[in-house]
């Protein structure tokens, strides 16, 4: 699956997601300057993104935890979502992200 | 006779030791165990004011499944397990100071400076720092730097100073609620700011907060901080947007963002260790980086290969102290011992 992804300065890359990823896994691997400090346990905010409208419905709905750790992330808007807690799969092919500002 | 060369501790002068641990997260906290066993003395910096570094200040609570011989361990228990393990080598913890200028000494020593004008003296430099320090996040509001120190801050050192000020803390954490339940009754007024009816923060916290609106005491605004307005980094009025993007003023003389912290790899960058990507280049023998006499282990180093697990810093420890004796006592033999059968080794650890 390929995960549509613009970066900071505005660039569009479509990553490759594979199978049971997280999302942030993938733009890690993908060399895109996503921070994840703390590797995946949905500790730190910093790998923040923003999910298009309409892909955003179609995710599964966020855990508390990622709700509250939201809270130290910056610029949080509506279709805000921390990239470690969205797992890979055939039904996300396309889905659409911005990262966050630092 | 007076000493004229003391500086640093007063009159005590700079610290002496064997090896300066800069950060006191798994990495350097088992590297003094793996020092200490060849009598190497360490003392250690952390920027944090607690050792265990991203373990303690970031998933405490979060279970670890990959510590060869502990088949789950809390990050926070095993910090708490190390600071044990550790405890008979008496090692000198610097907390809540950044390691900020290293500089080489004619006797081929190093020279490390913390931030507050402490100066420690060793032979051997071991970078154990992670990601680097741990720093407050930074809003991404257009020109608040000029702003930072003066009217805004990312932490409160003397509340007296916001007597009688109009503040707007953003944030929904711990500390944007302990500093809002705090500053409320010294404050002209007080404006909460989150971009959610929501809060990570403690219940009870939360409810003091809501009864304080309720008695009209505090503002609270579901908004995010969009721009500053004010001269020479003095802070007049914000502007502040809700989720509808509508934009609206409001008077601040001080603005305390509280997003938690982040990394930033700070004046580590400045030690001249030909720094790849942010992280530091090393051997795999050692542990050594370029310059002879400093060591990086964890996260923060690089070789081909490299896996960021503390497992890894544990062995990379092992060997870098090998490598640190040679330096610290040139003229004697490395003994190599077993912690299981050494009689002199027992006696280190207190083994009765």
């Amino acid at each position: 699956m390929k995960i549509v992804t613009i970066d900071r300065e505005g660039k569009t890359h479509a990553v490759e997601g594979n199978d049971d990823w997280t999302v942030m896994e993938a733009l890690r691997d993908s060399g895109l300057p996503i921070a994840a400090e703390c590797g995946g346990a949905c500790a730190c905010a910093t790998c923040h993104v923003y999910v298009e409208e309409g892909w955003l419905e179609k995710l599964p709905p966020q855990l508390d935890e990622e709700i509250d750790m939201l809270d130290m992330a910056l610029e949080v808007q509506p279709n805000s979502r921390l990239s470690c807690q969205i797992i890979c799969s055939d039904e996300m092919d396309g889905i659409k992200v911005t990262l966050a500002p630092e | 006779m007076n000493d004229l060369s003391a500086t640093g501790d007063g009159a005590l002068g700079p610290l002496e030791t064997d090896a300066i641990v800069v950060g006191a997260g798994p990495a350097g906290l088992f590297a003094v165990f793996e020092l200490g066993l060849l009598d190497l003395q360490a003392q250690l910096v952390d920027i944090l004011d607690r050792p265990g570094g991203q373990c303690t200040e970031l998933y405490p609570e979060k279970p670890i499944y990959d510590i060869p011989g502990l088949p789950i361990v809390n990050a926070q228990e095993l910090v708490d397990r190390l600071l044990e393990q550790i405890a008979p080598f008496k090692p000198v913890f610097h907390l809540g100071e950044m390691a900020s200028a290293l500089k080489k000494l004619a006797d081929g020593r190093w020279k490390l400076s913390t931030n507050t004008g402490k100066e420690i003296i060793a032979p051997v430099i071991l970078i154990a720092a992670g990601g680097g320090s741990f720093v407050p996040k930074r809003p991404p509001i257009p020109g608040i730097d000029a702003y930072e120190g003066k009217s805004v801050f990312y932490a409160v050192r003397k509340m007296e100073q916001f007597y009688g000020k109009d503040i707007l803390i953003a944030g929904g954490g711990d500390s944007a609620l302990d500093w809002t339940l705090n500053l409320a009754p010294i404050a002209k007024s007080l404006t909460l700011v989150h971009h959610r009816d929501g809060f990570r923060a403690a219940q009870h916290s939360v409810n003091q907060m809501r009864e304080l609106v309720e008695a009209g005491k505090i503002d609270f605004q579901i908004a995010s901080v969009k721009a500053l307005h004010g001269d020479n980094g003095m802070l007049e009025s914000v502007t502040l947007a809700g989720s509808d993007k509508i934009e609206r003023q409001k008077e601040a003389e001080i603005l305390l963002p509280f997003f938690g912290l982040t990394m930033k790899l700070g004046p580590i960058a400045d030690f001249g260790l030909n720094l790849n990507e942010n992280l530091i280049p090393v051997d795999t023998e050692k542990f050594e980086t370029a310059t002879p006499g400093i060591f990086a282990i964890g996260d923060i180093n690089t070789y081909p290969g490299k896996l960021k697990l503390i497992l890894s810093a544990f062995h990379e420890a092992a060997l870098m102290s090998q490598a640190a004796f040679h330096i610290c006592r040139p003229d004697e033999k490395l003994r190599f011992q077993y912690t299981t059968t050494s009689s002199t080794l027992h006696k280190k650890l207190g083994v009765k």
